[in-house]
């Protein structure tokens, strides 16, 4: 059987690149004694399937994993059994059983289903940039226009290429409260399908690192393996619309929601 | 944790600096495992320090050892600290940050004790740089009561004159014996407040313990060693090093630190055994660790279970100097598959002899198609084969290929050393004729029953004299000797019929003739290390970092000849810099194997008969296992062949 597993990384762990983050998990679901399968061969691999990987320096409360058992567990004893193997930085916050796919249809992995994600992005202390109750208005006004080029690194060809961004910035905000009552996300992916698969959400508050300046803003941003725009390309782009250097030291990044669905009709994964 | 509540743990570095740098997880802490104390609910604060990148050092059984034995202690909390990669050197060098222990991240100034591990020549300007970042004074005399009493251990301390001024004392010989004693007496000693001095006394009068500055030397014109004095009451003339008998009633370290990016051993590490019956004479491990004792089997696979459980590791490797001669191995490498390999965990077994359990075993564990076979012949001619003691005939090395080669493998590897004492011409041709045996003898197979083309791979490094071995009289060859055998070598492969099947590989000289003056270096090769340190050298081993043209500046300016520690022929009874040290095994004992390597004359391993070397003064071990009246060892199991 096939379970979500949801997890938070924050802290010091935001050091821990994606390579090393799965490398970690293999060896924590190793620690945890849960049965998990593995592939067949010679070197037989977990299978364990981790969606938009996180980059380095970013922390998050949403990030997903899939797992296939070979035994099944009470989805919050999973989470318990987890937590247990993790460390400081590293924290299980929710798992949900998925519901097999329909005949001859491949599983939808987290990976593949993922459209979009909220960031929290606030200035590190130490780093001046405008007034605090100055920025969110400019930031509302960067997005509300007709148009928001951009120039983006595409990687395979190692070039650039010319973007509009505006089709793929779907909100904005300046905290994490008033964002998520404004443009709150109640549908559930599995609702129709998996009304009765066992699932767990733990309360948890979020692990985003506070400043004392408070200074922050919010994006939901388009996300997956489409159109996967990052936080700090719009950083950027806002930065040069205010007409002041991007300096990528002084803004922690935070992902606090992963949805999917199509803009605005979105839904939660777990 | 309860403790932990007065305490929080903040980063040394600003997230712009990690952010900034390779690696940043080498800084960081947090690994699964990690110990989380208070330190300010401790008498006693001790940081483990492997000179070398965080991906070597987190390799290293002995730190995580003592970091386990360590921590056990309610009133003791040892920390860790690795060499700053370049990049980060400089940066805290800039920032002007002091160096700090990974796990409370506060500066090493702080700690009661610095414990560095030696394990390699070539990483002695590293620890210059250890010091240097952590703002404590390089020299031991130049210490006040305000610094951490720096301690060396591991394999280098054995000849610990090239750095003796550099540390207040060494701990010679296996640390799970005294170290608690140590510990003790310096809480009895920080509560009455006595001197840095008196603590190195009462450190002195400890069996196995050398504290350099007790000590005074003097050279004859020639330049040898003259004399070697205690100038301190509490220095004892002879330090005999420290060994643990009962490895199976010791510590052991079940729950190992498990770091976030990939180590060089990114296994669990079970060490099976400690010492070696082989005596091979060219080995310094394998006389400094006699006699041979080995663990339980039960013991073993109980700590097995728990350190795979504990960590998570997909791997486990089984370590000693010769696996093969560990006396229950079958029963706990069949115990590993049976019992792990359905869990996906893989089974290493290095230091392996092939034969039949061997190549059994290794079907099991590996797959073929991709892995190579490994084979350390050291020599390539049978006479310097018995030289060097190597036990291994041709005709041993041919059967376990050939047997791979039938069980479906295509790939071997083979390990020679050139420079060996007494190396002829025909010698070193060898090396190219049985790497060309070794491929005539897959074509041999049927063309049908052969998986491809067979591939070899001969590697050979350059051979350095180490003290406490039969070796450590002769005469190391010069760099441009190494390079004209390498050049012999390499034209002797091109002459073979298989020569397409065989690929030389070589190791580089420079570092090679440094490794030879500070393996049998005296103190005045401080002068030369505090020098290249000071002009920039770290990182030696790392050939991207290695500064010839430093190093020989170095000789220019200090005086001293690299030829002198290297490339000289000593008298039998030249007093060495490393003589006060008594290692079980006799100078007597090593003469008389030089003299036999000179006719070429094999010495049985242990097991087969007692040579005296002098280690049954440690009353366990091999030396006390019960023999036949041929004096062979009873031990089961164990196929020695006949060498």
């Amino acid at each position: 059987m096939n379970v979500r597993i949801r997890f938070a990384k924050y802290s010091s762990m935001k050091f821990i690149g994606h390579l090393d983050v799965m490398r970690y998990f293999q060896k924590a679901v190793r620690r945890s004694g849960i049965n998990i399968a593995y592939s067949q061969g010679y070197h037989p691999h977990q299978i364990m399937s981790f969606a938009a990987p996180l980059g380095v320096g970013i922390t998050s409360d949403t990030e997903f994993m899939d797992l296939e058992l070979k035994e099944s567990y009470p989805a919050k004893k999973l989470v318990e059994c987890l937590n247990e193997a993790m460390t400081e930085g590293f924290s299980i916050t929710g798992c949900r059983y998925l519901p097999d796919p329909e005949n001859g249809r491949k599983r939808e992995t987290a990976m593949s289903l993922i459209t979009c994600a909220d960031y929290l992005v606030s200035l590190k202390d130490g780093y001046p940039f405008l007034p605090k109750d100055e920025l969110y208005p400019r930031f509302a006004e960067f997005a509300a226009q007709e148009q928001i080029p951009v120039t983006k690194e595409v990687k395979k060809s190692n070039s650039e290429k010319e973007l509009d961004l505006k089709s793929f910035f779907y909100a904005s905000g300046s905290s994490m409260d008033t964002f998520r009552a404004a443009y709150p996300v109640t549908a559930d992916y599995y609702e129709a399908a998996g009304a009765g698969l066992d699932r767990y959400i733990s309360g948890t508050p979020t692990f985003a690192d506070c400043y004392e300046n408070g200074t922050t803003l919010v994006m939901r941003l388009s996300a997956g393996s489409a159109n996967n725009i990052k936080p700090e390309l719009v950083l950027e782009a806002f930065c040069a619309y205010l007409g002041v250097e991007y300096n990528p030291f002084a803004w922690q990044i935070h992902r606090f929601g992963m949805y999917t669905g199509e803009n605005p009709k979105l839904m939660t994964l777990i | 944790m309860e403790n932990n509540k007065s305490f929080h743990r903040t980063l040394a570095l600003s997230d712009e600096i990690l952010l900034s740098i390779d690696k940043p997880a080498r800084y960081i802490g947090g690994e699964v495992n990690m110990v989380v104390k208070n330190p300010r609910e401790m008498d006693i604060r001790f940081c483990m320090c492997f000179p070398d990148v965080y991906e070597v050092g987190m390799s290293h059984l002995g730190i995580q050892i003592l970091y386990d034995m360590f921590n056990q202690r309610p009133d003791t909390y040892c920390e860790r600290v690795y060499s700053p990669w370049p990049d980060m050197d400089a940066v805290l060098r800039e920032k002007n940050i002091p160096l700090f222990a990974l796990e409370s991240q506060e500066p090493l100034k702080n700690f009661d004790f610095l414990g560095i591990t030696l394990q390699y020549e070539m990483c002695y300007t590293n620890i210059l740089q250890i010091l240097d970042l952590a703002k404590i004074p390089l020299h031991a005399t130049d210490r006040t009561e305000e610094d951490p009493i720096v301690i060396g251990g591991g394999p280098c301390a054995y000849n610990p004159e090239p750095i003796a001024e550099f540390f207040d004392f060494f701990y010679l010989g296996e640390g799970e014996t005294v170290y608690n004693e140590i510990l003790d007496k310096y809480k009895e000693h920080k509560a009455c407040g006595k001197s840095r001095r008196e603590f190195l006394e009462i450190v002195a009068d400890i069996e196995g313990m050398y504290v350099p500055q007790f000590y005074d030397v003097a050279y004859h014109e020639d330049g040898t060693l003259k004399s070697f004095t205690p100038n301190n009451a509490h220095a004892k003339k002879k330090i005999r090093k420290q060994v643990e008998m009962n490895l199976s009633d010791t510590f052991y370290p079940k729950k190992p630190l498990v770091p976030y990016i990939r180590a060089i051993q990114d296994r669990v590490v079970l060490e099976i055994q400690r010492g070696c019956i082989r005596g091979c004479r060219f080995c310094q491990a394998g006389m400094l660790y006699r006699p041979i004792r080995e663990r339980d089997v039960s013991y073993l696979k109980e700590t097995a279970r728990e350190m795979l459980r504990s960590t998570g590791h997909e791997e486990i490797s089984l370590s000693s100097l010769s696996s093969s001669d560990y006396s229950c191995l079958k029963e706990l490498v069949y115990f590993l598959i049976d019992e792990f390999q359905g869990e996906g965990v893989n089974i290493s077994l290095p230091s392996l002899r092939i034969d039949a359990f061997a190549l059994d075993v290794m079907n099991k564990v590996q797959d073929i198609t991709k892995s190579s076979l490994t084979f350390a012949p050291e020599a390539g001619s049978q006479r310097m084969r018995n030289v060097i003691n190597k036990g291994l005939t041709q005709e041993d090395i041919l059967n376990g290929a050939m047997q791979a080669f039938v069980g479906g493998w295509n790939k071997v590897k083979l390990y020679f050393m050139l420079g060996l004492p007494g190396e002829q011409e025909e010698d070193i041709r060898g090396i190219a004729e049985l790497s060309n045996e070794i491929a005539k003898a897959y074509y041999t197979i049927p063309k049908s029953e052969r998986n491809g083309k067979v591939q070899i791979t001969t590697s050979t490094s350059f051979f350095v004299p180490k003290p406490f071995t039969p070796f450590q009289w002769v005469r190391m060859d010069t760099a441009e000797e190494f390079m004209e055998k390498r050049k012999v070598l390499s034209a002797a492969i091109k002459e073979q019929l298989n020569a397409k099947s065989i690929k030389y590989n070589w190791h580089d000289t420079d570092v090679t003739m440094l490794e030879g003056v500070f393996a049998r270096g005296d103190r005045r090769c401080a002068a030369l290390l505090e020098g290249a340190y000071k002009d920039g050298c770290r990182f030696d081993s790392w050939s991207e970092y290695f500064r010839k043209d430093i190093w020989d500046r170095q000789f220019e300016k200090t005086g001293l000849s690299m030829e002198f520690y290297t490339s000289r022929e000593r008298d039998k009874d030249e007093l060495f810099p490393w003589d006060f040290i008594d290692v079980g095994v006799t100078k007597s004992f090593l003469y008389r194997e030089y003299e036999k390597s000179k006719q070429a004359v094999v010495t049985p391993n242990c097991r087969k008969g007692c040579a005296g070397c002098g280690a049954k003064q440690f009353h366990g071990g091999v030396c006390y296992e019960p023999r036949n009246e041929a004096g062979e060892s009873l031990h089961t199991q164990v196929l020695i062949p006949d060498c």
